[in-house]
């Protein structure tokens, strides 16, 4: 198969899924069963694609870059620039052809489910419809081979994110979700886009790979790497907002109003792991102060996110914040270095995270079903407390569900040990190389609240009894098309997908395939820095390794503990925290302090403006009109005073002198000749000295 | 012989300019207000007349006593001739007036004032 075929098949894969949403957008209603089985078999097909791509790249061409583009605007030799013209097109390396499976794979087992989860909706075929519109955007994002495009399809997945989440917008909370989650990915997208701004001044193109060769020779932003260090930070923040990093975390958790697959597509393995593949992509120019924020951002993100994640009571709040300690993970793991590790874990948290939100709505789906054949409107569906006990009622759930903890947990046997023990090696080697022993430390320690939280998610769910008997028999296992994905999500989720030796995937064919790009900032001394780091890594290995699988052990054994044999009293482990377990709990008051600060200090501007406007803008508008008015007034009255009155005082002045000179019209022509008379006389009188 | 019968006035022994003057000023007035006067137009028509020839004997005189170039003669036959046109003239008009409104009193006749 030529690289021809395989462009061609990646332009198939990108425009199938706009195809299919806008017949599902204009002909949804009218199609048979609303144009599910299009929506759906058309990603089937483009999942066919994704792999035969994959396998062919993989074994035929595994260390080329295919990129077919056209000019789309030439400016020609722009006076003072140079030569300016903008490109499009795509590219097909090994970390875009592993994306587009991931995309597609995920994005066709969440049709699948939502088939079963999304029954009977008011809007099913418009839900399928923008399925399809966030599937394009999304692979648009990682087909791309430049900043432009990136950009816009970076936009369109905050679109049909937003389209998505508020899916129920006659429900407040979804439609503010929907709000919050666009408005706070616009204000990263805002960094994101000076940023490429910055690159696109100083290199006139936004072709990647052009960028990439200016760097190379030297060509730096305003001939200062301080220059490239802000365009690098300023590119990750759009990385921040979509990938829901501190600080712009926030909407995540408020975008699980929308319906449970969504959340499993967008706000687990897609839209989300967007900003970890434009680290990825923009790797090779960030510095390494650009790096090193990254690096933090991301530890603060994960801490963060399994703080948070261990009070909660909302299944899909849990793994809402678990994805983001997960995606802060990533972020982390690629500011310091370890690329590879990275990016593996993004593509096996995937997998297990997309597999966690699907299985928990299975057991949303379950739960709501049993209490809607009770009349029960008051008791939420969502909230772990209500559930207990599931084990039996949803073995196949049960099961899957366990399977996924597993992997999120880094229990070894699953993918995510794998990427798990990758990354903590990866940070052991960069603080052995850089002096930063905090970022380990604190990864560790979040590998451990992994465990533990995830392990009490599945335990209060799963585990021991319902917690109200009455409705236990209505809990029935979900049908058949909701749960082979998570089966197919749960193989997916093994080991042996990703590597043969399940202690190591070094050995794996993703990292033969996937490898640490060079930098190509000419301060980072790059083969250098790069063998010691790989160095430390290695030595580090086996004890990140011994150290994960301790840790994750000691997470869950006291999980097990507290929440299952019941030995500790959760209750008394709340008091015993104390204000530790209400800041956690609140979601360390994050949403209260923009509400105080940005929404507040918006509202107060707002309010301002407002009055501003109401008094001095409408002040000066409702002045000028009164000064009109009254100007108005005053020629009104000038003109029927002044000028009527002369108009009128000449009439009268010619009527009173009509009047007196009709009195010497008398018709008589004899008075005429003594009138006559008299003015000769007087002319002769007057003119007489002359 | 010489009859001396009285010192005749200075004025009158020798007549000049001056007296043909008056008359013509007096005949002038008397014509004037013959034609302001008068009711009935015929009389009105006579007082024009005599502004007329009160005009003729200024000529005269003035041609009498004056070294004026002024062909005087000619200019008196002319009004006289004149004179004779507008009396026809004028008559037909009255004759005109008479049949339009049953009058010759020129006072009747006002329609020039509507």
């Amino acid at each position: 198969m030529t690289s021809d075929t395989l462009i061609q098949f990646a332009l198939y894969i990108l425009f199938l899924p706009l195809l299919g949403f806008l017949l599902l957008i204009f002909f949804g209603k009218r199609l048979p069963r609303q144009g599910d089985w299009i929506a759906t078999g058309i990603l089937g097909v483009t999942l066919l694609l994704s792999l035969i791509i994959l396998f062919v790249k993989l074994l035929s061409y595994p260390a080329e870059t295919f990129i077919s583009q056209f000019t789309w605007i030439d400016f020609g030799d722009v006076p003072f620039i140079g030569p300016i013209s903008v490109e499009l097109g795509i590219m097909l390396d090994n970390l875009s052809v592993i994306m587009l499976v991931v995309v597609t794979l995920v994005s066709f087992l969440v049709h699948v489910f939502s088939i079963g989860y999304m029954q009977g909706d008011v809007r099913y075929s418009r839900y399928f419809a923008y399925l399809g519109l966030f599937s394009f955007s999304m692979l648009g994002i990682v087909i791309t081979h430049n900043f432009l495009m990136m950009y816009i399809f970076w936009e369109l997945v905050g679109l049909s994110s937003y389209l998505l989440i508020g899916h129920w917008y006659e429900k407040k909370t979804a439609s503010d979700a929907a709000k919050k989650a666009f408005i706070v990915n616009r204000i990263g997208d805002a960094g994101m886009f000076v940023g490429i701004m910055i690159i696109f001044v100083t290199f006139s193109t936004f072709t990647f790979e052009k960028i990439f060769d200016s760097i190379a020779v030297g060509t730096i932003p305003f001939g200062s790497e301080a220059w490239l260090t802000a365009a690098g930070i300023l590119i990750f923040c759009g990385a921040i907002g979509k990938s829901a990093q501190f600080p712009l975390h926030t909407w995540l958790p408020d975008a699980m109003e929308g319906p449970t697959p969504v959340s499993a597509l967008i706000h687990a393995a897609t839209m989300v792991a967007a900003g970890v593949y434009l680290i990825a992509r923009t790797f090779t120019i960030m510095t390494g102060d650009a790096l090193m924020v990254i690096t933090y951002i991301g530890l603060i993100t994960a801490i963060i996110g399994a703080v948070i994640a261990i009070t909660q009571f909302d299944i899909k709040k849990v793994l809402a914040y678990s994805t983001i300690s997960q995606l802060g993970y990533m972020v982390m793991a690629l500011g310091t270095g370890a690329f590879t590790a990275g990016f593996f874990h993004l593509v096996t948290h995937a997998s297990f995270k997309a597999g966690l939100f699907l299985g928990s709505g299975s057991v949303i789906h379950a739960m709501h079903e049993a209490l809607h054949k009770k009349h029960d409107h008051q008791t939420d569906p969502q909230d772990i407390r209500n559930m207990g006990g599931l084990k039996k009622k949803m073995p196949v759930t049960y099961l899957t569900f366990l399977i996924f903890t597993l992997a999120i947990s880094g229990v070894p046997f699953t993918s995510g040990f794998l990427s798990k023990d990758e990354i903590l090696a990866g940070t052991l080697g960069f603080a052995s190389v850089t002096g930063h022993y905090l970022v380990p430390v604190l990864a560790f320690l979040v590998a451990g609240l992994t465990a533990f939280y995830m392990f009490r998610l599945l335990i209060l769910t799963f585990h021991g009894d319902h917690a109200d008997s009455s409705r236990e028999n209505d809990i029935h296992e979900s049908p058949g098309v909701m749960t082979i994905p998570l089966i197919i999500f749960a193989a997916l989720s093994l080991w042996f997908f990703y590597s043969f030796n399940p202690f190591g995937a070094s050995s794996g064919w993703f990292y033969a395939a996937i490898e640490r790009p060079m930098s190509v900032v000419p301060s980072v001394v790059q083969p250098v820095a790069a063998e010691v780091f790989k160095d430390a890594v290695h030595h580090a290995h086996t004890l990140a390794m011994v150290l994960s699988i301790l840790i994750a052990g000691l997470g869950i054994l006291f999980a097990f503990v507290v929440y299952h044999f019941r030995r500790v009293d959760a209750d008394r482990l709340k008091n015993a925290a104390g204000p530790l377990y209400d800041f956690s709990y609140n979601k360390l008051y994050f949403d209260e302090m923009y509400d105080r600060s940005v929404v507040g200090g918006t509202m107060g501007l707002s309010n301002l403006s407002k009055w501003f406007d109401d008094t001095i803008i409408d002040g000066i508008v409702n002045g000028s009109a009164a000064i009109t008015r009254w100007w108005s007034a005053f020629t009104g009255r000038f003109d029927n005073v002044v000028i009527d009155g002369l108009v009128n005082f000449s009439a009268y002045f010619t009527g009173f002198i009509g009047l007196i000179l009709r009195k010497f019209q008398t018709g008589k022509v004899q008075t005429y000749i003594v009138f006559v008379i008299f003015s000769i006389i007087v002319f002769f009188f007057i003119f007489r000295t002359l | 012989m010489t009859y001396c019968i009285a010192q005749i006035p200075q004025w009158l022994a020798e007549p000049g300019l001056t007296h043909f003057l008056v008359i013509s000023a007096i005949l002038f007035s008397l014509g004037l207000l013959a034609v302001l006067t008068r009711r009935n137009v015929i009389m009105v028509l006579m007082g024009i007349e005599l502004l007329l020839n009160s005009a003729n004997i200024n000529f005269i005189a003035f041609a009498r006593y004056t070294t004026l170039a002024l062909d005087a003669h000619l200019i008196a036959l002319f009004v006289i001739i004149l004179a004779a046109a507008e009396a026809a003239i004028a008559l037909a008009i009255v004759l005109n007036i008479y049949q339009q409104f049953s009058t010759v009193n020129v006072d009747e006749v006002s329609t020039l004032r509507e």
